[in-house]
């Protein structure tokens, strides 16, 4: 039967490609399935350079890693089903809508890395046209080409705000200003230290109070905040944009497994609701992992790590490099281990670290 | 309106010019992008209102999940337009001539 696979994956970015590059190079006969019109992820938009160490990819650019993966993926014979939706798990099945037409898959193994979704923020006028997420925003300029406004308040001072802050000025927009609730900003200094060389304002302790405009965004008020996030007394300003990019943190994309039934728990510093899975990425259902942003939000390096780990133990588990399995595991554990370090990455450490002990948990209440 | 030179990613691909139809107008789209990008491009930032209180909307998350970028396209109703490629004389339908313009 041709819709027999090994391993199938749910999802062709980083993760979902890592994943099946790692399964396919062992021998298992992996599909990929994805939604989308093109693989990769959100891979293409990230034309920055990413950081940590060379086997990190430290100076390339995401676009380049995302053609790397790609190249590798079709030269191992990694199918890659494109426009096509998983809807639905079932013991060792995947059900995918395909062209408008019903497919039923048999898979032996199945990895989840179905990524996550931006973070919406509610304040009057937040629904208008012209405000956007700055991954929606992102997508337009860096893969699309085209720019959505000339004026722009970015809300937000993580890592994706102050990287699409300067994304936008490179396409040619004017960042008005980026405005962050917190007393700090709340991402790496060099991609905050590009920006305000650029002569963009970083307005900490200030948030958008509301956006108007008839018909769509014509301007913000911003609101100073007080150290408990109230609004100070007279401390509104207006500033006149026609775009405001919305960059507030993202959620997994956790459908397929709460379908499927695997136990979740809750993990405030990885995005939300997130599956419960063990050192080898594998959920409390047996023969469904997971890997990526589903598993916790973090960054594409971690992302492509976490695919090649559920990959590599996939595999193994079907008896493809079983025999060197637990080197290559520990090879890839240990890379994680350097990109979840500094003060940046300790805290995605330890919320890992929980999720592999509630893990260890609930499989000892079910002996 | 495009991005035809950029410092890191260079000049835009060229792409086949392709023709599609907004509410009875022609507008130029690349073959492949997103309905979404075709209108943004074109500064149409207002893509339907809601139903009930004719709220006006358009692009939000750009990854087909929020929905609030849907419209009529080819005669199939509530097409998220941002993850749909544009097709040459593709028809596209907004619901903004016979849905009032709301208070706002």
């Amino acid at each position: 039967m041709t819709n027999n696979y090994d391993i199938v994956i749910a999802g062709a970015g980083p993760a979902g490609l890592a994943a099946a590059v790692e399964a396919a190079r062992r021998g298992a006969r992996t599909l990929v399935v994805d939604e989308n019109t093109k693989p990769g992820g959100q891979l293409f938009k990230q034309i920055h350079k990413f950081f940590g160490s060379h086997e990190h990819k430290a100076g390339v650019r995401g676009f380049a890693i995302g053609e790397k993966l790609l190249a590798e993926a079709a030269e191992l014979g990694v199918e890659v089903w494109l426009n096509s939706v998983v809807w639905g798990l079932f013991a060792n099945k995947v059900a995918v809508v395909r062209g408008g037409e019903q497919i039923t898959l048999a898979a032996k193994k199945i990895i989840l890395a179905t990524g996550a979704s931006e973070n919406a923020v509610a304040f009057p006028g937040a629904a208008l046209p012209g405000v956007m997420g700055a991954g929606a925003i992102q997508t337009m300029i860096n893969v699309h080409r085209v720019l959505p406004g000339k004026r722009v308040v970015m809300l937000g001072s993580g890592n994706v705000g102050l990287i699409v802050a300067y994304q936008l000025l490179q396409a040619g927009a004017e960042v008005v200003a980026l405005v962050e609730a917190a007393s700090a900003i709340g991402g790496y200094g060099v991609h905050a230290a590009k920006i305000r060389r650029a002569g963009v304002p970083i307005l900490v302790g200030t948030t958008i109070a509301r956006a108007f405009g008839r018909g769509q965004v014509e301007g913000v008020v911003l609101a100073k905040l007080d150290e408990s996030f109230q609004p100070v007394p007279g401390g509104e300003t207006t500033l006149a944009i026609d775009t405001v990019g919305i960059a507030v943190g993202l959620t997994p994309l956790t459908e397929l497994a709460w379908m499927a039934g695997c136990q979740f728990v809750f993990s405030p510093r990885l995005g939300g609701h997130v599956p419960l899975h063990d050192a080898d990425m594998e959920t409390t259902l047996s023969g469904v992992y997971v890997a990526g942003d589903i598993t916790g939000v973090e960054e594409a390096s971690t992302a492509m790590e976490e695919g090649r780990l559920a990959g590599i133990a996939a595999a193994a588990a079907l008896g493809y490099g079983a025999a060197a399995a637990e080197a290559d595991k520990a090879a890839v554990r240990s890379r994680m281990d350097v990109l979840r370090s500094g003060p940046f990455g300790l805290g995605r450490r330890t919320a890992k670290a929980e999720i592999l002990a509630q893990r260890k948990e609930a499989a000892s209440c079910r002996e | 309106m495009r991005v035809t030179n950029h410092p890191v990613l260079g000049d835009a691909p060229p792409g086949r010019q392709v023709t599609i139809w907004l509410d009875g107008e022609p507008l130029a789209a690349v073959e492949g992008e997103p309905i979404a990008a075709a209108l943004l491009a074109s500064g149409r930032r207002v893509f339907r209102r809601t139903p009930r209180f004719h709220e006006p909307r358009g692009v939000f998350c750009g990854i087909g999940r929020c929905t609030d970028c849907i419209m009529t396209v080819d005669g199939v109703p509530n097409v998220r337009t941002c993850v749909t490629a544009v097709r040459d004389g593709m028809v596209i339908t907004s619901n903004l001539k016979e849905v009032p313009a709301g208070d706002q």
